[in-house]
């Protein structure tokens, strides 16, 4: 039978608004959770299925994302009591999420199921470190790993930190413009009482702090913590009747890769990341820019990689990432703040899930919890960013997620207020 | 042979699968640095691969490559999380661009070697020639002896090429 007229079956983009985000749920961002993984994973998808309104009987696919670290999606789903018709947990960590709503867009669209949670369940201080320590660190050494970690050459900053040494080198950024990273999300972790670290920090505060790697100083560095994390993503038409306003889903792109990564930087320039690539998904699908966008989410594992990111993925002049970071527009209250609930430095890790369920919030002009609800039962924004006030972006319409996996590989997802 | 060693107290394995591995590791012992070659388009490639990243081919064959070059970026490591390094630092990991084959077959593409800085008897440098090594500093190729059969291939200051003025450091020493 032929297609609508109207279908186009050459792109992905006639999917544009027609998914949505419409549960966000989360535990507290701590250090010890004293739970298991399965314990914190239920707690998250069911504060997720409370926040979208629905029933556990409305859930019907499930997908998380792990390393070896977290339960498996079934066994969540049955503890909630939901029946799944579709469920995946698949291996990896950071730029997951934008890729697993990707996948959940797919599912459904694929009529296997109609409504999927996602989740992301860890203990990443007090079981399996995401910095790499205690029990992670000392391993065997086998097979390929010869080439890297018989070096000392084995956590994310030790990988990472040739890329962002050689972005100082090719461009003359520096450390102290990379530093406003943490002292911008540590001013936003501060409005954010569910945030780990809530102190706000300075430059100097970040390049006193002592050197882990070079270029990487301790603040330079994202926080261990024990949570989790979980949104439910639905068709745009079953959205409507939500308890919130939906965050449409404009665009996806999903782990895209440079040539050869095999974290050896056999290809250059190495002081790029993968955002080159996925921005030629990602701004095309959703049909918007850099320039549209009102908040970003750019994955900060470390200070560099929200420079880097947001620098490929178009948001300045390639280059002119350490200059974009540092002079004032990724500050609530700028032209386009960036993780606005702290992020990985400051709220807690959760390997992105939490700065998608932040950006959510954003679109649905609810992100804080400090200003005064209405008795409209809307939250009347003060817009002042003072410490400990209001981290709602004024009027935002449109939010990018970048996630972060390595230099190689990253995800990316455009949202808009439904 | 499947390969069982210890190197700074770490246990380092191959098993008898790791036919790529093997035999680099194998050329490194008898302090000989070889790269597959391509046998369709000749390309070189790092680190050993079953297949040419290239051209798919899967055949190859081992050939010798002048292990020097200069240093493309590095990380500097102050606070080993690996319990093997924690009596070594501050220590280098060097990323080399190989002179063979350098910019091709684009421009961004290079064969870069990682391995430590390491003295001409293959330990590990000591600070004070950390200290002298950045971005451009030219390097040559020495190897630590693990086991038979296993040798790391590493990185020394090489002393009889011009080195830049000043190679690039990060500013905060
Ligand atoms: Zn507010
Ligand atoms: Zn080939």
């Amino acid at each position: 039978m032929p297609l609508p007229a109207d279908v186009d079956t050459s792109s992905p983009r006639h999917l544009r608004d027609k998914y949505a985000i419409v549960g966000v749920g989360e535990t507290t961002y701590t250090r010890g959770s004293g739970m298991t993984t399965r314990s914190l994973g239920t707690w998250a998808v069911r504060n997720a299925i409370l926040d979208a309104g629905l029933k556990p009987a409305d859930i019907d696919g499930m997908l998380s994302y792990q390393s070896g670290d977290s339960t498996f999606a079934p066994f969540i789903a049955g503890d909630l009591g939901i029946r799944l018709n579709f469920y995946m947990d698949v291996f990896g960590g950071g730029s997951s999420t934008e890729a697993l709503v990707g996948i959940a867009m797919g599912v459904i669209e694929a009529g296997m199921c109609k409504t999927v949670a996602i989740f992301r369940a860890m203990n990443g201080f007090s079981q399996v470190r995401i910095g790499g320590t205690g029990a992670r660190s000392a391993v065997p050494v086998s097979s390929d790993m010869l080439h890297s970690r018989a070096y000392g050459w084995q956590s994310a900053g030790q990988m990472f930190s040739p890329t962002f040494l050689r972005h100082m080198y090719d461009y003359g950024t520096t450390p102290a413009q990379v530093a406003a990273v943490r002292a911008t999300h540590s001013a936003h972790a501060s409005n954010n009482p569910k945030a780990y670290y809530k102190k706000r920090v300075s430059v100097e505060d970040v390049l006193a702090s002592r050197i882990i790697c070079k270029p990487l100083h301790l603040l330079d560095c994202c926080v261990e913590t024990d949570n989790a994390t979980a949104i439910i993503v639905t068709g745009a038409d079953r959205a409507k009747d939500g308890r919130h306003r939906p965050a449409l889903i404009r665009g996806v792109a999903g782990r895209v890769c440079k040539p050869r990564i095999d974290m050896h930087y056999q290809h250059g320039p190495i002081s790029t990341v993968a955002g080159k690539y996925a921005r030629e998904i990602l701004w095309p699908n959703a049909g918007v820019g850099p320039e549209d966008v009102d908040v970003t989410g750019s994955y900060d594992a470390f200070t560099f990689t929200t420079m880097l990111q947001l620098e490929d993925y178009g948001f300045c002049k390639k280059g002119e990432g350490g200059q974009y970071v540092s002079d004032g527009t990724i500050r609530l209250g700028g032209k386009r703040p960036n993780n606005t609930s702290g992020g990985h430095l400051c709220e807690g890790y959760t390997h992105g899930m939490n700065m998608v369920i932040e950006n959510v919030r954003q679109l649905r002009h609810d992100v804080d919890d400090s200003c005064p609800v209405g008795s409209d039962g809307k939250r009347k924004h003060t817009y002042d960013y003072k410490e400990g006030g209001c981290r709602q972006v004024r009027d935002c319409e449109v939010s990018a997620n970048l996630g972060w996996a390595m230099p190689g590989t990253g995800s990316a997802m455009v949202m808009r207020r439904g | 042979m499947p390969i069982q060693a210890q190197y700074l107290g770490m246990p380092l394995s191959l098993d008898d699968l790791e036919v790529e591995n093997l035999a680099f590791f194998k050329h490194c012992a008898e302090h000989d640095f070889h790269l597959q070659a391509c046998a369709d388009c000749n390309l070189l490639r790092y680190p050993p691969t079953t297949a040419c990243p290239w051209c798919m081919s899967r055949d190859a064959k081992w050939v010798p490559v002048e292990g020097k070059g200069a240093v493309h970026s590095y990380t500097e490591v102050h606070h080993a999380i690996q319990p093997a390094f924690k009596a070594h630092t501050p220590y280098l990991v060097l990323l080399v661009d190989l002179d063979r084959q350098l910019g091709k077959p684009t421009e961004h593409d290079a064969l870069r070697v990682v391995g430590n800085l390491a003295t001409s008897d293959g330990k590990l440098a000591p600070p004070e020639m950390v200290k002298r090594v950045g971005i451009g500093t030219r390097v040559r190729m020495v190897f630590t002896d693990v086991a038979p059969g296993l040798a790391l291939p590493q990185w020394t200051i090489d002393d009889t090429a011009k080195q830049p003025d000043k190679p690039w450091r990060y500013p905060q020493e």
